[in-house]
C-alpha cells in the first residue's frame, strides 16, 4: 500500500494545536499531508495503492485521531512469565490499546539487569514487528537494591530508563549513587516509591475499609516518605527524577512543592488509580489487589487535580498481567497487579465525558510527555512527522470479554462490565499494528 | 455475611436474626445440661473441620457441638498434607465436596478466605475464624452470653480491650453488639488500634486509657495480648502493658458493680488479666463464654445443615 488517506477525521493534537476535522495522508511511514480536504485528491482515484479510512464510523460516529500513545510503565512478564503474558501478546495488546512505544519494566525472570536480556528483549520486540518495544533495565542488579547495573551499556544495548519497579529503593545511599550515576549517562531514574517496612505483608490501602476486612494495610506514608526523601537526594544532586504510579494526595503534593522549587521531578499516575478506591476490596475481589494500591476518593480527587494543573505528567499503565490461577484464592495470596494496556483509554475517556478531566491533558499525558520524560520522539499529527497515530470511537460501547483483549491475562476489576471508548485501529511508522476497521480482526 | 447456606461474619445479623438464633441457643443450652446430651438431629451428616491456623477450644467446641447433634467430625489438618504442598484452596474445596461432606468449619490466617470458599461452593461454610476479619460465633457466643447474664444487650456499655488491631474477635463483636444497641468502646494504646476504628461498628468509640473505657461499663471484654505476633514493635514489654491496659480488680472500681468481665481465651494471667480478677466471683464469666459456645455452635450447625426447619426457625437463617 502506498497511501493511506484518513478522510474527515477529527485529528486532536494538543502539542501540534491541531483540533479539527481535517484529511491525514500516510505515505512511506510519513504523514505527508495534513489539512481540510487534504486527501480529497488521492480519495477521488481509487487504487488498490490507496486505502481510504473514513471519519465517520459505519454507526455514524465522528472517529477521533491521537498522536500514537506511549506508556512507560509495562509488564509483560518474558522472559520468566510467559503464562501470564509475553512480548508478542503484550506488544498486541499495546498495539489495541492505541501504544505506538511501550517501556516494559525489568522485574522479569531473570532481572533484566543485563546487556543480554536488554539486547534480546529488542530484538523480540523488533520481531514482533509491532509497538515498540523499549527495555527498562533494573538499577541495581537482580533488582536487590544494593549494586548498580551497567547503566551507560546497558543504555547502549537499547535500555531508555532505570527502575528496580515490585521493589523501592530503600537504601539512601544507593538512590543517591542512582540518581548520580544515571545523569553521567543521561538514563532517567525510575522509582518504585515504597517503604516496604512500612508494608510488611500489605493486602490494600490502609484505612477504614482495611480495618474492616482485616486486611493489613498499606499506608499512605509509605509512598510519601520515599517520594519526600527522593526528591531531596534529586535536588541535592541536581539529577533527574521519576516517580513511578504516583498514588497518594500526599506524593502530590510532595512533587507539585518540589516542582515550584526547580527539582527535576516528573511523576506518572495509573488509569485505576484515577477511576477506582479502596471500596472496590469490599467482596475481597483480588482483581482489585494492586501495588500501590487502590486508595481513597480524596487521594483520587487529589490525583486529577494533580494531573489537571501538570504536576503529574503522565498517564501510565502498570500494565500487570497474571493468570487466573495467580488471582485466585484470597487476597493475602493473590498476585498485585491489573492489565491496563487495552483499557487505559476507555477508563479515561469516562473521565474526560464526565468533566473531571480535559480531552487535552489526556491526551499530553499519553503521548507527549511520556515520550518526553524517557526522551522519545514524541508522536505528532502534522506533515512530516513518523505516521504514528491512534484512530478512535469515542461512543463505541463493548464488553470487556477475554476473547475481546490480546492479553493473555484478564485480570481487571472491569472484566465483563460494558466501557466506552474503542480504539479502532493504530499506525507506527505508517504500519497498521492495529487494524479492526471494517470488521477486520487482526 | 450470613446468607441461608453460610456463617461468614456478623455484618448482616440485626437485632430480630440474633434472638431468634439466641432462642435456639438457649434450648440447645438447657439441652446440654439437662438432657441426655445426645440428638439424633444431624445424624448422619459429615462436617469437615478443615483448620489450616493452630486451635484448640475452638476446634473443641466445634466438634462437641457436632458430636451433641450426632454428626461425624473429620478433622482435616492441612499441615503436612496435600495444601501444604501447594494444593490450592479451591482443589481442596472441590475435593471435600466430591466426598460428599455437608459442612465445613474453616480456619484460616488469611482474612477472606470462608468467603472465598462460600462463593464457590455447595455445602455450608461456617467461619472458624479468618485472618484478622471475623470470627461470628465468637460474637454469638459473647452476645449470648452477656443476654443470659444481664437480660438484655440494648443499653449496655461495653469495652473491648487489648490487641484491636490484630483481633477478629473484636471486630465481630463490634458489628454484633452494636447492632444489637449496646454502645462499644475499644481501647488499645495506638500501636494496637487500626486506623479509622470508629468504621469497625455503629457504636464504636475509640479509647487509649483503660481508665476511660472502663468508666460506668457494663461489660468489659479483655483480649488476648499475643506477644508472639508483634516482634517487640507493639509495645514496650508485657510488664508494661499489665501496668497500662491490663484489668485487675483495683481499677475495676471505675467501671459498674456489676461490671462483666469477659475473655475469649486462652489468658495469659498477669498480663491482660490479673488472677487476682478471681476475687470478683460469678463476675468473672469466662467459662461461661465456653459453655455457652457449644450450645451456640450447635445452633449454628443445625441451622446451616437442617435448613432451619427445626424449632420453627426457619427465617433465623434465611
Amino acid at each position: 500500500m502506498s497511501a493511506i488517506v484518513l478522510r474527515g477525521v477529527h485529528a486532536f493534537d494538543p502539542s501540534s494545536g491541531v483540533d479539527e476535522i481535517i484529511d491525514v495522508v500516510v505515505e512511506q511511514g510519513k504523514i505527508t499531508r495534513a489539512g481540510r480536504d487534504a486527501g480529497r485528491e488521492l480519495a477521488a482515484t481509487p487504487s488498490e495503492k490507496v486505502r481510504i479510512i473514513l471519519g465517520l464510523s459505519e454507526q455514524g460516529n465522528q472517529r477521533w485521531l491521537f498522536p500514537g500513545f506511549v506508556d512507560l510503565h509495562a509488564h509483560l512478564r518474558e522472559p520468566g512469565n510467559e503464562a501470564k503474558e509475553d512480548i508478542k501478546s503484550g506488544l498486541a495488546a499495546a498495539a489495541a490499546g492505541g501504544y505506538v512505544d511501550v517501556c516494559v519494566m525489568p522485574n522479569t525472570r531473570p532481572v533484566n539487569d543485563s546487556t543480554i536480556i536488554t539486547e534480546w528483549m529488542v530484538h523480540k520486540g523488533k520481531a514482533a514487528n509491532s509497538a515498540r518495544l523499549h527495555p527498562i533495565c533494573a538499577i541495581t542488579t537482580g533488582q536487590n537494591g544494593e549494586a548498580l547495573t551497567e547503566m551507560a551499556l546497558l543504555k547502549e544495548a537499547g535500555a531508555i530508563a532505570a527502575s528496580d519497579d515490585g521493589k523501592c529503593v530503600t537504601r539512601s545511599d544507593v538512590m543517591r549513587r542512582a540518581l548520580e550515576y544515571g545523569k553521567t549517562f543521561d538514563l532517567p531514574i525510575i522509582q518504585h516509591a515504597e517503604d516496604h517496612a512500612l508494608t510488611q505483608g500489605a493486602e490494600m490501602h490502609e484505612g477504614a475499609i482495611s480495618a474492616r476486612l482485616g486486611l493489613r494495610g498499606w499506608p499512605r506514608i509509605a509512598e510519601d516518605i520515599i517520594v519526600a526523601r527522593d526528591v531531596l537526594l534529586a535536588e541535592y544532586t541536581d539529577s533527574r527524577y521519576h516517580v513511578a504510579h504516583l498514588s497518594t494526595l500526599g506524593a502530590a503534593r510532595i512533587v507539585r512543592e518540589a516542582k515550584s522549587r526547580g527539582i527535576k521531578v516528573t511523576c506518572e499516575v495509573t488509569p485505576h488509580h484515577l477511576t477506582m478506591t479502596h471500596e472496590l476490596l469490599i467482596g475481597y475481589d483480588t482483581a482489585c489487589k494492586v501495588n500501590p494500591p487502590l486508595r481513597e476518593a480524596e487521594d483520587l480527587e487529589a490525583l486529577l487535580l494533580a494531573l489537571a494543573d501538570g504536576t503529574i505528567d503522565a498517564i501510565a499503565t502498570d500494565h500487570a498481567p497474571h493468570t487466573a490461577s495467580d488471582k485466585e484464592g484470597p487476597i493475602a495470596d493473590a498476585a498485585m497487579g491489573m492489565i491496563g494496556l487495552e483499557l487505559c483509554l476507555p477508563m479515561l475517556l469516562g473521565l474526560v465525558s464526565s468533566g473531571k478531566l480535559p480531552l487535552a491533558r489526556v491526551i499530553t499525558a499519553l503521548s507527549s510527555a511520556p515520550a518526553k520524560i524517557v526522551g522519545l520522539a514524541a508522536p505528532r499529527i502534522r506533515e512530516g512527522a513518523a505516521a504514528d497515530l491512534t484512530l478512535v470511537d469515542r461512543a463505541e460501547e463493548w464488553i470487556v470479554t477475554p476473547s475481546q483483549l490480546r492479553s493473555k491475562s484478564h485480570n481487571t476489576p472491569l472484566l465483563n462490565q460494558t466501557v466506552r471508548g474503542r480504539v479502532k485501529a493504530t499506525l507506527r511508522d505508517g504500519i497498521f499494528i492495529h487494524d479492526e476497521l471494517e470488521g477486520r480482526r487482526p | 455475611m450470613w446468607t441461608h447456606k453460610h456463617l461468614l461474619g456478623t455484618a448482616d445479623i440485626d437485632a430480630a436474626r440474633a434472638e431468634r438464633f439466641f432462642a435456639r441457643a438457649e434450648h440447645y443450652l438447657a439441652f446440654l445440661r439437662e438432657g441426655e446430651r445426645k440428638s439424633e438431629e444431624l445424624r448422619g451428616k459429615v462436617v469437615v473441620h478443615l483448620f489450616f491456623e493452630a486451635s484448640t477450644r475452638t476446634r473443641a467446641s466445634f466438634e462437641m457441638a457436632a458430636k451433641r447433634l450426632g454428626a461425624e467430625v473429620v478433622n482435616l489438618n492441612p499441615k503436612g498434607s496435600s495444601v501444604s504442598k501447594g494444593e490450592s484452596l479451591l482443589d481442596t474445596l472441590k475435593n471435600i465436596e466430591a466426598m460428599r461432606a455437608d459442612a465445613i468449619v474453616v480456619r484460616h490466617s488469611a482474612s477472606g478466605v470462608p468467603h472465598f470458599l462460600a462463593s464457590r461452593s455447595s455445602i455450608p461454610i461456617l467461619n472458624a475464624g479468618d485472618g484478622l476479619h471475623e470470627h461470628p460465633t465468637q460474637a454469638l457466643l459473647d452476645a449470648f452470653t452477656i443476654r443470659r447474664k444481664r437480660g438484655q444487650i440494648h443499653g449496655l456499655t461495653v469495652a473491648i480491650c487489648g490487641d484491636i488491631l490484630q483481633s477478629r474477635v473484636a471486630r465481630s463483636n463490634a458489628l454484633l453488639l452494636g447492632a444489637l444497641g449496646a454502645k462499644v468502646r475499644l481501647v488499645a494504646p495506638r500501636t494496637m488500634m487500626p486506623p479509622a476504628a470508629e468504621a469497625l461498628g455503629p457504636t464504636v468509640t475509640v479509647h487509649h486509657d483503660l481508665d476511660e473505657g472502663l468508666r460506668d461499663a457494663d461489660v468489659v471484654m479483655m483480649l488476648r495480648i499475643q506477644n508472639e505476633r508483634f516482634g517487640g514493635a507493639m509495645m514496650g514489654s508485657t510488664r508494661e502493658f499489665a501496668r497500662t491496659f491490663g484489668l485487675d480488680p483495683g481499677r475495676m472500681g471505675i467501671a459498674r458493680p456489676d461490671c462483666l468481665i469477659m475473655h475469649p481465651g486462652p489468658v495469659n494471667w498477669g498480663v491482660e488479666l490479673s488472677t487476682r480478677i478471681e476475687s470478683l466471683g460469678d463476675r468473672v464469666v469466662i467459662l461461661d463464654q465456653v459453655e455457652s459456645g457449644v450450645a451456640v455452635r450447635m445452633a449454628a450447625l443445625s441451622l446451616l445443615l437442617t435448613s432451619g426447619r427445626a424449632v420453627g426457625d426457619a427465617a433465623v437463617a434465611s
